[in-house]
C-alpha cells in the first residue's frame, strides 16, 4: 500500500518507473510500535499518518467518511485502522494490528498496540520487534501511570528509540509552555527507566499538526515533524557488529555429498574460512561455503537467512548454534530473566514449562520469583506468582542448556517464550538478564568427548573431570544413539565396557584406541585441561 | 593529532566495518525463509496452499530459497472451485511440473454436481461450499497439521491482526480473541490432536513488495495479470470475465476490452480493470497511481461489513 508516488505520477509527467524501482529497491525498513491509552488518539494518529502521507486507498477513506447532517463530510481517522468487529463495537483497539506504509525514503511497519493495562502483553508483543516506539501523551493530562508503563515496557523490550508524541496540542492552545513542561517530565521518566534514546514532538493528530506536515500553529517548535523523525532516525542493525551467531533451524542434506546447516544469522558477519565453534558440543571447524539459492556468498551478515557448510564433518542438528570461535555465547542452564506473563493462568514456580529459545525447545522450570514490578510505581515488590500482564524477574532452570547471550546484547539469542505443555498456550515472554550457571567448556577440539573402557579406568577420569567442574555421565548403555544424545546435551560421556584399554569415539562415532598412560594424559588428549568458563555475568 | 585522524579515516576506508543496510525486500525475504524452515522442522505434515496467484508464486520462490539445495519438503494443495480461469489451471500444471513439485488438487465435487455457482447461491454460500468447506475437507482428508497461506496483513482490515502462526481449532476455525501472543520470531507451533496452524510467511509484505519482488526475481506469473484484449461483461464500472455460461446470461454488455486482472480468484467473481499495463514495470507504475485497494475488485468482500472476518472465523484463509 504505497501511494506516495501517486503524486509524482500525477504532478510530474517525467515520472520514470525505472528511477522509482531503483529507489524502491534500496529502501530500508523501520518497524515501530505505538502505545497510548484509549483516549490518547492513537488510532487517529496512525490514520492521519497514513492519510497525509497518501498511503490510504480511496475506497477505505470512503468507507469511514461520515457526513453529519449538512456539515462537511468528516473522515473518521481512527476508523481507518481499527480492524476487528469486537473493537468496532466497543470502540477500542484490543489486539496488535500491523500496518504498512512507505515514503520516498523508507518502508514502515507499524505494530499498533492497545494501551490499557490489561493489554500489557499486546504492547510487549508489538515492542518485541520494534526499532522505535511512539508513546502518546495527552497534552491536557501529562505523564500518567500508563505513560510510565509504556516507557518501562519500551525499555524492558529494548526498543532503541522512543518518541513522546505530545498529542492534542490543539486543546491546550498549542502552548509552548505545556509542551516544554511535558518534555521535561518525559525526560525524567526516560532517565528513570533507562531509555537509550528519546525525543518529544508536539502534535495534533486530529488537525494534522507536526504529524506529516509542520503546519503553522506551533512556530515556536523548530524540530522535525513526526514523520521526518521516522524517516531519518538511524535503523540500528547493531547486531551486525556483534560476534557471529547462527542458530541451526534445519540440516539440509539433499544427497550424500552435501550437508548444510540452515538458519537465520542473528548477529554478526561470517566469511568463508572463518573459524567457528558448534554449540553445545564445542567442536570447532571453519566455514567452507555460504550457500543460497542465488549463488554462493563470500560473506553474509545478520539478519540474512543462509545455509552454511563446514570444512570438517561435524555432528550438528536443529537447536545447535554455530558461533564465532573466539566469542561464543554462554552455554547455560540456569539464568535470571525478566518475564512478561501472558496468560490468565498465573505463573507457577516449579511447574514444568516448555521454553523456546532460538530454534530449540527445552523443558524448563521457574525456580524462584525474585520480585515483580509494581506497574504503577515501577518499584520491585515481593511476589510468589505472576498474573496476566504482570512483569517480574525470575530464576529459570532448563533441562538442557541454552546457547545464549544477554538480551541487552542481542534480542534474538537473549529472548525466549514459555509454553504451557498442557494447553500449548504461549504463557510467558522472557528476556535473559544474567547467566547464573554455565554447563560445559566451549573449548573442546576435534572429536566428541566420549570415552570407552573398563570402569576401573574410567572412575579416576570421572573424578578428575568432576573436580574440574565438568558435567560427566558414566553409563553402561552400549548404544551409539544414546551416547550421541547425551553428548549432544553437553555432558562428557564415559561408557563402561570390558576393554582393558581406553578408547575414544571419533566424529563418525566409531571407537579408536586412546593412547594415554595416566589420567592427566587422558584429560589432555580430550582437550579438557582447561576448567569450564567462569560464571558469565 | 592530524595523523591519527587521517589514519582513522584510512582505516575506515580500507575495512568498512558495517555493510550497507539491507533493503526491505531482503529483510522480508530473510524473515519468510526463517518461517518456512521453522514450520518444516516443527511439523509432521505441512502443506502449502497454492492458489496460483502472484502471492503463491512469491511463496513458492521463497520456499525454493528456504530449502535450497534440497527440494521443497512438502506438497502443494490447490483448492479448485471449478470456476478458476482456464489460464490459471494451465499455468498451475505447467509451472508445478517444471519445478517438479508434488501438487494435490481438491474440489468439492458433491457441491459442483449439485450445480453450486455464485449466481445461484450468492457469493457467500458459494464461497462457503467451494472454498471453505473444500479446504477444510482436504486438510482433514490428508491430515495436514500446518498449512502455508499467501495472505498478507495489508490486504484487508481483519488480516492486519492475523498472526504469522495462526492457530485453528479442530473445526479449522479462527478465534480472533484467543490468538497466541507472538513475540520476536519465536513461533509457537504446538498443536493438539485435530488442531492445526495456518502459517502466513508473507504477512509483512505489501502488494507493492510482491510486485517488486516478482520483477527483481523474474518470477513467472499467470498471463491474466498482463493487459490484453479480453471478452468481458461490462456492467457499470465492473468488468466481469466471461468464462462461464451463466455469466453470459447476466445483465450487461458483452465487449472486448483491453484489461487485466489485479488479483486472481474465481472468474465470475473477480472483476478485471481497464489497463494498458502489459509489463511488470507498467503494472507497478499503475499500482502506485491507484486510488483503490486490491480487494475492491473482489466482489466477495462487498457482501457485508466485516465479511472477510466472518469468513476467516469459519475457516477461510
Amino acid at each position: 500500500m504505497s501511494l506516495f508516488a501517486a503524486q509524482l505520477v500525477e504532478e510530474a509527467p517525467t515520472f520514470s518507473i525505472e528511477d522509482f524501482l531503483e529507489a524502491e529497491r534500496v529502501k530500508d525498513l523501520l518497524r515501530f510500535t505505538t502505545a497510548g491509552s484509549v483516549d490518547d488518539g492513537k488510532s487517529t494518529l496512525i490514520g492521519r499518518l497514513l492519510y497525509d502521507s497518501r498511503n490510504v486507498y480511496e475506497d477505505h477513506v470512503r468507507s469511514v467518511t461520515r457526513s453529519h447532517g449538512t456539515a462537511a463530510a468528516a473522515i473518521d481517522f481512527a476508523q481507518l485502522t481499527d480492524g476487528l468487529r469486537a473493537e468496532r463495537e466497543q470502540g477500542i483497539t484490543i489486539d496488535v494490528a500491523y500496518r504498512y506504509f512507505s515514503t520516498a525514503r523508507r518502508k514502515f511497519i507499524i505494530a499498533d498496540t492497545p494501551g490499557h493495562e490489561q493489554y500489557t502483553r499486546n504492547m510487549a508483543t508489538g515492542a518485541s520487534t520494534a526499532d522505535l516506539a511512539i508513546i502518546l501523551i495527552d497534552a491536557r493530562k501529562g505523564v500518567l501511570t500508563q505513560t510510565r508503563r509504556h516507557a518501562y515496557i519500551a525499555s524492558l523490550l529494548g526498543i532503541p528509540h522512543v518518541i513522546a508524541a505530545i498529542n492534542k496540542m490543539d486543546l491546550v492552545n498549542y502552548s509552548e509552555e505545556v509542551f516544554f513542561q511535558l518534555s521535561r517530565d518525559f525526560a525524567d521518566l526516560a532517565s528513570r527507566v533507562s531509555l537509550r534514546s528519546f525525543n518529544a514532538v508536539p502534535i495534533s493528530a486530529l488537525e494534522g499538526d507536526n504529524v506529516v506536515h509542520a503546519g503553522h500553529k506551533m512556530p515556536w517548535y523548530i524540530g522535525p515533524a513526526l514523520l521526518e523523525y521516522l524517516e531519518s532516525v538511524p535503523v540500528e542493525r547493531a547486531t551486525i557488529d556483534l560476534a557471529f551467531r547462527l542458530p541451526v533451524q534445519r540440516v539440509v542434506r539433499p544427497d550424500q555429498n552435501f550437508r548444510g546447516f540452515a538458519g537465520q544469522i542473528t548477529a554478526g558477519t561470517i566469511r568463508r574460512g572463518d573459524p567457528v565453534v558448534i554449540l553445545p558440543s564445542g567442536h570447532t571447524s571453519r566455514i567452507q561455503s555460504i550457500v543460497t539459492f542465488d549463488g554462493e556468498l563470500e560473506s553474509a551478515a545478520a539478519p540474512l537467512s543462509v545455509t552454511v557448510t563446514l570444512e570438517d564433518e561435524r555432528d550438528v542438528s536443529r537447536g545447535d548454534l554455530i558461533a564465532a570461535k573466539d566469542a561464543p555465547p554462554a552455554v547455560a542452564n540456569h539464568f535470571e530473566a525478566s518475564i512478561v506473563w501472558l496468560s490468565s493462568q498465573p505463573l507457577a514456580t516449579g511447574l514444568r514449562y516448555l521454553l523456546k529459545h532460538t530454534s530449540q525447545t527445552v523443558p524448563a522450570r521457574v525456580r524462584f520469583i525474585r520480585h515483580k514490578i509494581n506497574i504503577e510505581t515501577l518499584d520491585p515488590q515481593a511476589a510468589d506468582t505472576l498474573d496476566l500482564n504482570a512483569i517480574g524477574v525470575v530464576e529459570v532452570e532448563t533441562d538442557r542448556p541454552l546457547l545464549t547471550d544477554l538480551y541487552t546484547q542481542s534480542r534474538a539469542t537473549g529472548s525466549f517464550i514459555l509454553i504451557d505443555p498442557s494447553s500449548n498456550a504461549t504463557v510467558g515472554a522472557g528476556m535473559i538478564r544474567y547467566i547464573l550457571t554455565t554447563t560445559v567448556a566451549n573449548s573442546a577440539e576435534g572429536s566428541p568427548r566420549i570415552v570407552l573402557g573398563k570402569s576401573e579406568l574410567l572412575v579416576p577420569v570421572e573424578q578428575y573431570l568432576l573436580d574440574l567442574g565438568h558435567a560427566v555421565v558414566r553409563t553402561r548403555v552400549q548404544n551409539q544413539n544414546i551416547w550421541r544424545a547425551l553428548h549432544h546435551s553437553g555432558v562428557i560421556v564415559l561408557v563402561e565396557t570390558s576393554d582393558a584399554t581406553l578408547q575414544r569415539v571419533g566424529d563418525d562415532f566409531t571407537p579408536s584406541p586412546l593412547i594415554a598412560d595416566s589420567t592427566e594424559a587422558v584429560i589432555a588428549a580430550l582437550h579438557l585441561e582447561s576448567s569450564p568458563p567462569a560464571e558469565h555475568l | 593529532m592530524a595523523s591519527t585522524a587521517l589514519s582513522q579515516i584510512a582505516a575506515t576506508n580500507i575495512a568498512p566495518k558495517t555493510p550497507p543496510p539491507l533493503s526491505h525486500l531482503k529483510l522480508l525475504e530473510a524473515e519468510s525463509i526463517h518461517i518456512f524452515r521453522e514450520v518444516a522442522a516443527e511439523f509432521e505434515k505441512p502443506v502449502m496452499l497454492y492458489s496460483i496467484g502472484k502471492d503463491s508464486s512469491v511463496m513458492l520462490r521463497l520456499a525454493q530459497k528456504a530449502f535450497y539445495p534440497g527440494p521443497i519438503p512438502f506438497p502443494l494443495l490447490h483448492v479448485d472451485t471449478g470456476y478458476k480461469f482456464r489460464e490459471m489451471l494451465e499455468f498451475r500444471d505447467a509451472y508445478t511440473r517444471e519445478l517438479g513439485l508434488n501438487l494435490l488438487v481438491w474440489r468439492n465435487e458433491a457441491a459442483l454436481a449439485d450445480g453450486a455457482n455464485p449466481v445461484k447461491l450468492g457469493t457467500q454460500r458459494c464461497c462457503g461450499l467451494l472454498k471453505t468447506t473444500a479446504l477444510l475437507d482436504a486438510l482433514r482428508y490428508y491430515g495436514f497439521d500446518a498449512a502455508f497461506g499467501g495472505a498478507r496483513r495489508d490486504e484487508e482490515k481483519s488480516r492486519a491482526k492475523e498472526r504469522i502462526f495462526s492457530f485453528r481449532d479442530h473445526a479449522g476455525q479462527w478465534d480472533p480473541k484467543a490468538q497466541r501472543p507472538e513475540l520476536w520470531n519465536l513461533y509457537n507451533g504446538r498443536t493438539g490432536p485435530g488442531e492445526s496452524i495456518r502459517v502466513f510467511p508473507l504477512s509483512n509484505w505489501t502488494e507493492l513488495d510482491i510486485w517488486h519482488y516478482i520483477h527483481l526475481e523474474s518470477i513467472p506469473i499467470v498471463p491474466l495479470y498482463f493487459a490484453k484484449e479480453r471478452r468481458m461483461l461490462v456492467r457499470g464500472e465492473s468488468l466481469i470475465p466471461i468464462e462461464q455460461s451463466f455469466v453470459e446470461a447476466l445483465p450487461g454488455d458483452e465487449r472486448w476490452v483491453r484489461c487485466r486482472l489485479r488479483s486472481l480468484g474465481c472468474s465470475p467473481c473477480t472483476g478485471a480493470i481497464r489497463s494498458e499495463a502489459d509489463t511488470l514495470p507498467k503494472i507497478i507504475a499503475e499500482l502506485v497511481s491507484f486510488r483503490s485497494s486490491e480487494r475492491a475488485n473482489r466482489i466477495i468482500d462487498h457482501d457485508q461489513d466485516g465479511s472477510m472476518e466472518i469468513k476467516k472465523r469459519e475457516g477461510y484463509f
